[in-house]
């Protein structure tokens, strides 16, 4: 007997939601091999790692800090993923919103105005979309590949990212360590709830899933990118600028990452040092994959990859595992669904293997 | 500049370029088969990894090779299985097998952190190695720096001379005609993957290995992507590969040329060390310009999934 894939007639509704479930749920059964295999009880592993940081409400704050920022680059990126541009430099884009918006928190360091705050949200937007630009004009300019422009584009944000902080805006009373002076408190977000760390970048964050659903499925550019994913030829033919569905798609990309950026700088890390991001710009691409590319799917997504986030940290703290372990469960998790898509399309069916 | 400290720009640029190439070759033959494979960051670092761990435990760098090269191969045949057998986008699942391998390189790597291995005496080629200039470089290096250049003559045999190659080729120029006339696209395929998978272990055991030799999470540091690079630089031709990995194992090496040179320039480390990326993206730029040269020299059916018996 031999298993045989056989093409649907039309893709399956269905499976197109059950799939990121099956994925998770496939996640979790190789987790407890993954502990068996590295000599713990699984039953204890689970229970660390996927409930452990949700055992009081504090957890479950910290739940919704480490969702925020996937929550924005997901849904950023996800308008790039529809039009199959393929923006994977999030990361990059987060960290020159955080500098661009925490250049503005440094050089008016003391003022009390209120403007700063939404001044540097709008320099964090600016400067990721000013980063991800580099590749949207190569790509339309000179056909250069996005995927390749854009991640290398990551490691010369990451070394700008250390250069500062070692160099021209370290602070000078800090003991010579790689960062910043502390943001003052005009230049921090508010809290959303006293006693935790959850602060306003989570309105942010489900505001631009609103948005992002309005411009998905609302608007007439919306469409366009959704043709121009889907079918790129019926999109040229009407007339739809592939071109234009680059730009929005990077765009979109960057200034979402780039807020996300400047939310970490001036929320729970109130100031830039080396270690802004553990790839959320990279966890992001998951979340928009299991979240289906849908803000509702990215809005779940992003709650379970922040689960990963703290899993790890847990593992570490409780089972004496690299915290690194998130970043397979993470890996993982994204083969799952990409294998379980295969239902969408296909039906699986037993056949007698040919001679 | 004198004579030797130019011998040692040599030398450094030949080391650096070497995994470039071997891995650059693999990614081209796993391409010139139609799958485009995203994954070689992350089979590198897991190769690089488990050489590393192999060769610590054994002491033998040859058995360290041999897990790398071993490690590649079960990373691709992860690809595989997601993108040739259940057709998933091959762009999302190289990019999943990246994620994931630069995370469990992390995660395996972490207690071998600390640890150095002893540095692994170069191959000699009597008298040669003397000459002057050219000699370290060409005639006393690791046994895969001469693995690499076999490996360019290997590649551009088979690609362009045998039979396999052939039919390789056909695969990735129109699968649906290799099909009809009776070859298993899908078994092609997943050879060629394998072969990219081996070659990017085998790349990452260069690095952890005779390289620096020692594991940090991260110290790949792109280069995977910038193979991937390359082979679009190199318009996927085996020869213009070494061409390009050289030229990038230049310029990584150019915090060499600096304290080499005796300028008194003060320039920032990290400016030194954002070249190659600044390089890649300059040279993906100059070569994709003219869209022709891709359409052209790409592989026709290149990140599309085979669906045998449609």
């Amino acid at each position: 007997m031999w298993l045989k894939f056989e093409q649907r007639p039309e893709p399956s509704k269905v499976m197109t939601y059950l799939s990121p479930l099956l994925a998770v749920g496939l996640m979790f059964l190789s987790g407890l091999i993954l502990f068996l295999v590295l000599g713990k009880s699984p039953v204890e592993g689970f229970k660390v790692f996927f409930l452990n940081p949700l055992r009081d409400s504090y957890g479950v704050a910290e739940l919704f800090l480490k969702a925020t920022p996937l929550m924005l680059c997901a849904v950023g990126l996800s308008v790039g993923f529809k039009a199959n541009v393929w923006n994977i430099g999030a990361e990059g884009q987060l960290l020159i919103g955080a500098l661009a918006g925490g250049w503005l928190a440094l050089h008016f360091e003391g003022s009390t105005s209120r403007l700063l705050l939404p001044g540097m949200i709008v320099a964090g937007a600016l400067g990721g979309m000013a980063w991800a630009a580099i590749p949207a004009f190569l790509r339309t300019r000179f056909n250069a590949n996005e995927i390749l422009t854009s991640l290398m584009l990551v490691y010369v944000a990451e070394l700008m990212v250390s250069w500062l902080v070692h160099g021209p805006w370290k602070d000078p009373d800090g003991f010579n360590f790689p960062q910043t002076k502390l943001f003052s408190a005009t230049a921090t977000l508010p809290l959303l709830l006293a006693g935790t760390r959850v602060n306003v970048a989570l309105i942010f964050a489900i505001g631009a899933l609103v948005v992002g659903w309005i411009f998905m499925n609302r608007s007439f550019m919306g469409y366009q990118m959704k043709v121009a994913g889907q079918a790129e030829f019926a999109g040229r033919y009407a007339g739809f600028s592939a071109k234009r569905s680059v730009w929005i798609g990077m765009l979109a990309g960057g200034a979402m990452a780039g807020v996300a950026g400047i939310s970490e700088v001036a929320g729970p890390i109130g100031q830039i040092t080396e270690h802004i991001s553990p790839g959320y710009g990279f966890a992001a691409m998951i979340v928009a994959f299991v979240g289906r590319l849908s803000p509702i799917g990215i809005f779940f997504s992003s709650l379970l990859m922040a689960l990963l986030y703290m899993g790890g940290e847990q593992a570490q703290q409780y089972l004496n595992l690299p915290s690194s372990i998130s970043k397979v469960f993470q890996g993982m998790l994204l083969f799952f669904l990409l294998g379980s898509d295969v239902f969408i399309n296909f039906r699986p069916r037993l056949v007698r293997r040919r001679k | 500049m004198d004579l030797s400290f130019l011998s040692s720009i040599l030398f450094a640029t030949v080391v650096a370029g070497t995994p470039l190439i071997i891995v650059a070759l693999g990614e081209l033959v796993t391409e010139k088969s139609g799958v485009l494979n995203l994954g070689a960051e992350g089979i590198v670092s897991v190769g690089a990894v488990a050489a590393f761990a192999v060769a610590h435990h054994s002491g033998s760098p040859m058995l360290g090779i041999l897990a790398g090269m071993g490690a590649g191969m079960v990373m691709s045949l992860l690809f595989g299985i997601s993108a040739l057998t259940l057709m998933a986008n091959q762009v999302a699942s190289g990019l999943a097998l990246s994620i994931f391998g630069v995370g469990l390189s992390a995660f395996i790597g972490k207690p071998y952190e600390s640890i150095a291995l002893a540095s692994v005496q170069p191959i000699r080629v009597p008298l040669l190695h003397r000459l002057p200039l050219l000699g370290p470089s060409l005639f006393e290096q690791q046994g895969l720096v001469y693995f690499s250049w076999a490996l360019i003559a290997a590649v551009s045999w088979f690609l362009y001379r045998s039979r396999a190659g052939l039919v390789l080729r056909a695969v990735g120029e129109s699968p649906v005609a290799a099909h009809a006339i009776g070859y298993g696209v899908v078994r092609i395929r997943y050879q060629a993957v394998l072969f990219g998978g081996a070659m990017a272990g085998i790349g990452g055991a260069f690095l952890s290995v005779f390289y620096t030799p020692m594991w940090v999470e991260g110290m790949v540091a792109g280069r995977g992507w910038i193979a991937l690079s390359l082979v679009v630089f190199a318009t996927w031709r085996p020869l213009r590969v070494m061409i390009g990995a050289y030229l990038f194992g230049g310029c990584m090496i150019t915090q060499m040329f600096v304290q080499g040179s005796g300028a008194r320039v003060n320039i920032p480390a990290q400016f030194l060390s954002s070249i190659p990326y600044v390089a890649t993206v300059l040279v993906l730029v100059l070569i994709s310009r003219n869209r022709s040269t891709i359409r052209i020299n790409s592989p026709a059916s290149l990140g599309q999934p085979f669906l045998p018996d449609a």
